[in-house]
């Protein structure tokens, strides 16, 4: 039995046909979208690398049925960059080493993002580092993640914070 | 810049600075918009789904598995088991060296570990695959697992680590113990640990006839080439692999592992391309882990506080049916003086799957053991934890009496005190706290790390556009081997850094060794030194003896490459670009290769270690016990440092690793079982963001002419050593509780 959805990627609306109702939000960028930019770390919410923006809230896509999300909004980590022009977030987390290995990277910069955009954390280093515990980095590049999303938020915050994403 | 002699040639010096430079990494912009392709993210035509079922038990044998009700579930193409497993070459259970290690390839019915595959199911999708392991619903046959150090008969390992000793010698530590005028003996307890890379083991696989290609995280390619080879009697030349990014590795992707073969087995049995990842919760088991242990540590001082004897005793594990020792009480062998060292490791079998090289394996658990007795015997002594080792600074090292190549620890302990404010910190414990009530401890410990290196070669060419290209099969694992060795290649060739293209994470590359024992860098870039060196001279040698060149005739004096020029060296205005001499030579490039191993002349002259000093300080609450570390401070020496930006974040993690051990990691195991109660992220903690204070990473100056041509020490793994005892170091004085069971436990302050 095969499901129809509409689901809006990275600003592309894709009508999408979906054979099996088990498929997570995760499995269907990764395994059927060819957008593996958000990883699989560990599939039960726990480590944070699938962390996309779901209708502008940073959630785990590992959690969530495709099927439920007939109408959402996906952003993605290919769906930050205009071109060669990297988002503020993802030059900062360059320019501080806010990364290793790279692979929990997408989500800490979705999640980043989404952190910024909720507009809770203000300007304390102790805030950013609470509120970007749910992306765990094995590699252990926290100082660069914080020190990037503390500098990406106050360039944001010259632009509009509400269209960071 | 560096300097390098060639055998029947003259010397040419070759200039460049990009060596040193705190750069960016240069997969940057892949890692940061989701374009770095790891091994889990490709998708061949016709690709199929590979899920293993693992063992609910630990020990005793499948009895049955639901085929029928797998095989029903709508678009499963097969189920492997030991029945339909095509053949292999070589019998898994062979051991034709001693790092070879055992591996299950559904070779039989036995379980000798939780999590063990037991059966892959190949679907059409991922949710099939999925439901259909489940559904195998296997059966067993239950006999009592082996889960404790005190389950079953000891034995001492024939060898640990790499083929060191399990016990070794110097001087009369009997003796040293009776006469020293303070005395302590205390024993530790480390947990088991898994090194849970975000990205879980991988592959994609696909065969063409006999020819192998495989996309799977390898941190030694060559390696893994060998392995698969002798497993599937095909030539190494046959096997394909791409690893260009590693989702960290920590010496758990060190070894091919038995579930990247499954995959393989599974792409075979199939005859289509099949991807199989492992599920979080199979990380533990099938993929190494550091094992637990005891340890036992003796020492004794004289009044003044100088050692009269360390004693160490560790007592590790290993699986029941594979050998890897963990040396844990080598790291006495080299820090502290004393007329008297002995060390000795015994061990038991588990039923577990066998342990692995594990972030500073043997030097981890080693040190927060020892650095926690210096600490006792500090306290015993009266004397201040830093003073004690500086009254015990080893100026050689202690167990062979060699000088070390280089040796900036006093430096270290210097500026890091200096940098934590060390100074006027009270002797006594639970004498701090802050404005909240909070108990204030600090803590330190001294951090060490061997620089080996093991065997890479690299090849150097020269393009007539003025380019450099430098292959390596080197892996990046996130230390930043992509930018690193640019860098290095950058000042092999004489160019600038934009000029240079590096090649690695392909198997068909030169032979990069195998990316661990902090050893990584420096093999590969003394590979990469040579082979610029051996490009250089073949350049220089084709405008020397043409007269045409403006460096004809350059002769004895040789000449400088720089900027992708070269200067005769007695008379720098005359120069030629690489370009115009290879375009005169009629050549479109020139290439030469290069090797890097350790040079044993300076091998056997020297001892050879990276060292650091770390400072800590924790709050604790007294009522509750929580632990926070709130502040860290480590000095790091480690040789030349290539990268500082990227070397920072190595000490960072490194630090961070320390804070999991003292404070976090622990496997636990079901005694009843054998099965692990915590095999997933939520419950197996390691540090998130929240638990990591402000860290600084100090970055000590240290010029080592011997360990290899530029230098290099090791950085990758040092970090841990040193931390996590500092931690410890300070919980103790922050609540006069000595814990001697990592991770410390806030029940064990109450």
């Amino acid at each position: 039995m095969s499901h129809s959805i509409t689901l809006t990627v990275n600003g592309v609306e894709r009508h999408l046909t979906l054979d099996d109702p088990r498929v997570t939000l995760l499995d269907l960028l990764r395994e059927r979208l060819d957008l593996t930019g958000s990883k699989k770390g560990c599939d039960r919410g726990q480590c944070g690398a699938c962390t996309v923006l779901l209708d502008g809230r940073r959630t785990n896509a590992c959690l969530i049925l495709a099927i439920s999300q007939d109408g959402a909004e996906v952003l993605t980590i290919e769906g930050l960059a205009q071109g060669d022009r990297l988002h503020p977030v993802q030059a900062a987390f360059i320019a501080h080493d806010g990364l290793q290995c790279g692979f929990c990277t997408p989500g800490q910069i979705m999640s980043a993002i989404g952190l910024i955009g909720e507009a809770q954390a203000g300007t304390d280093p102790e805030r950013i580092r609470e509120g970007m515990s749910g992306n765990l980095c094995r590699c252990g590049a926290y100082a660069g993640i914080t020190a990037a999303v503390l500098e990406a938020q106050q360039q944001l915050d010259a632009t509009d914070r509400r269209s960071v994403a | 810049m560096s300097d390098i002699t060639l055998p029947q040639a003259p010397a040419h010096l070759r200039q460049g600075s990009s060596i040193g430079q705190p750069l960016t990494r240069r997969d940057g912009a892949l890692k940061v918009t989701g374009q770095a392709r790891f091994a889990a993210d490709n998708h061949p035509e016709g690709l199929l789904y590979a899920v293993m079922a693992v063992s609910r038990i630990a020990r005793g044998r499948v009895v049955a598995l639901d085929l029928a009700a797998a095989s029903a579930h709508p678009g499963v193409v097969e189920i492997m088991t030991p029945q339909n497993r095509p053949a292999l070459a070589l019998d898994p259970d062979a051991k034709l060296h001693p790092f070879m290690f055992r591996m299950d390839l559904l070779q039989n019915d036995r379980v000798r570990y939780a999590n063990q595959p037991i059966a892959v199911v190949i679907a059409e999708s991922l949710e099939a695959a999925t439901e259909a392991a489940a559904l195998l619903s296997p059966t067993y046959e239950l006999e009592t697992p082996r889960t404790g150090l005190d389950d079953g008969d000891s034995f001492i390992p024939p060898a640990v680590g790499v083929g060191s000793p399990p016990a070794v010698a110097h001087g009369d530590v009997a003796a040293g113990l009776a006469a020293a005028t303070h005395r302590i003996e205390a024993t530790y307890e480390t947990a088991t640990q898994f090194h849970n890379p975000m990205e879980p083991h991988a592959i994609v696989a696909s065969w063409d006839g006999d020819t192998l290609s495989i996309d799977t995280p390898s941190q030694g390619m060559a390696m893994a080439q060998g392995r698969i080879a002798g497993l599937f009697g095909i030539p190494p030349g046959n096997i394909f692999i791409r690893s260009p990014f590693l989702g960290g590795g920590f010496g758990s992707k060190g070894m091919i592992s038995g579930p990247q073969i499954l995959g393989i087995l599974a792409a075979r049995l199939v005859g289509r391309p099949v991807k199989l990842v492992l599920r979080r919760d199979q990380m533990y088991g099938p993929v190494g882990h550091r094992a637990p242990s005891r340890q036992t540590v003796r020492l004794g001082v004289d009044e003044s506080g100088a050692l009269t004897a360390i004693d160490h005793h560790a007592r590790i594990a290993s699986s029941s049916f594979d050998d890897f020792f963990e040396g844990n009480a080598g790291v006495a062998h080299t820090l502290y003086a004393s007329p008297a060292i002995a060390t000795a490791h015994d061990a038991v079998r588990l039923d577990t799957g066998t342990p692995l090289f594990m972030r500073a394996p043997g030097e981890a658990p080693g040190s927060i053991a020892l650095e926690s007795a210096m600490d006792e015997m500090a306290q015993a002594c009266g004397m201040d934890p830093l003073a004690f080792r500086l009254r015990n600074y080893a100026e050689v090292e202690p167990i062979t009496g060699k000088p070390f190549s280089s040796k900036a620890l006093r430096e270290c302990y210097a500026q890091g005190a200096a940098s934590f404010g060390w100074a006027g910190r009270p002797l006594a414990p639970r004498t701090l706290r802050d404005a909240d009530g909070l108990l204030v401890g600090w803590g330190m410990g001294t951090a060490t790390f061997p620089a080996i290196m093991f065997q890479a070669q690299a090849r150097a060419v020269l393009r007539r556009d003025g380019h450099g290209i430098v292959e390596s099969g080197a892996h990046d694992m996130g230390q930043g081997a992509w930018t690193a060795f640019a860098q290095v290649a950058a000042d092999a060739l004489g160019l600038d850094l934009a000029e240079i293209e590096f090649r690695a994470g392909t198997s068909d590359l030169p032979d990069a060794g195998i990316a661990g024992g902090s050893a990584h860098t420096a093999t590969v870039a003394a590979a990469i030194h040579t082979a610029g060196a051996n490009v250089i001279a073949r350049l220089a040698d084709l405008a020397m003896t043409d007269e045409r060149s403006p460096l004809f005739g350059a002769g004895n004096a040789g000449v400088i490459a720089r900027h992708g020029r070269l200067h005769r060296r007695d008379d720098e205005t005359r120069s030629e670009s690489y370009g115009e001499i290879l375009t005169r030579a009629g050549l479109a490039e020139i290439d030469a290769a290069g090797s890097g191993a350790v040079d044993p002349a300076a091998q056997g002259a020297f001892a050879m270690h990276a060292h650091g000093a770390v400072f800590a300080e924790v709050k604790v609450d007294p009522d509750l016990g929580q632990i926070r570390v709130t502040r860290l401070v480590g000095a790091f020496a480690a040789g030349r440092i290539i990268n500082p930006h990227l070397v920072r974040s190595q000490y960072h993690g490194g630090m961070i690793w320390g804070v999991s051990f003292a404070l976090h990691e622990h496997a636990i195991i079901d005694p009843r079982t054998g099965r692990i109660m915590n095999a997933n992220l939520g419950e197996y903690h390691v540090p998130v963001n929240a638990d990591i204070p402000a860290m600084e990473a100090i970055l000590v100056e240290e010029h080592d002419p011997y360990v290899n041509p530029l230098g290099i020490k090791g950085v990758g793994e040092i970090a841990i050593t040193g931390t996590a005892g500092a931690i410890a170091n300070a919980v103790w004085h922050a609540t006069g509780v000595r814990v001697r069971r990592f991770p410390i436990a806030l029940e064990a302050l109450l």
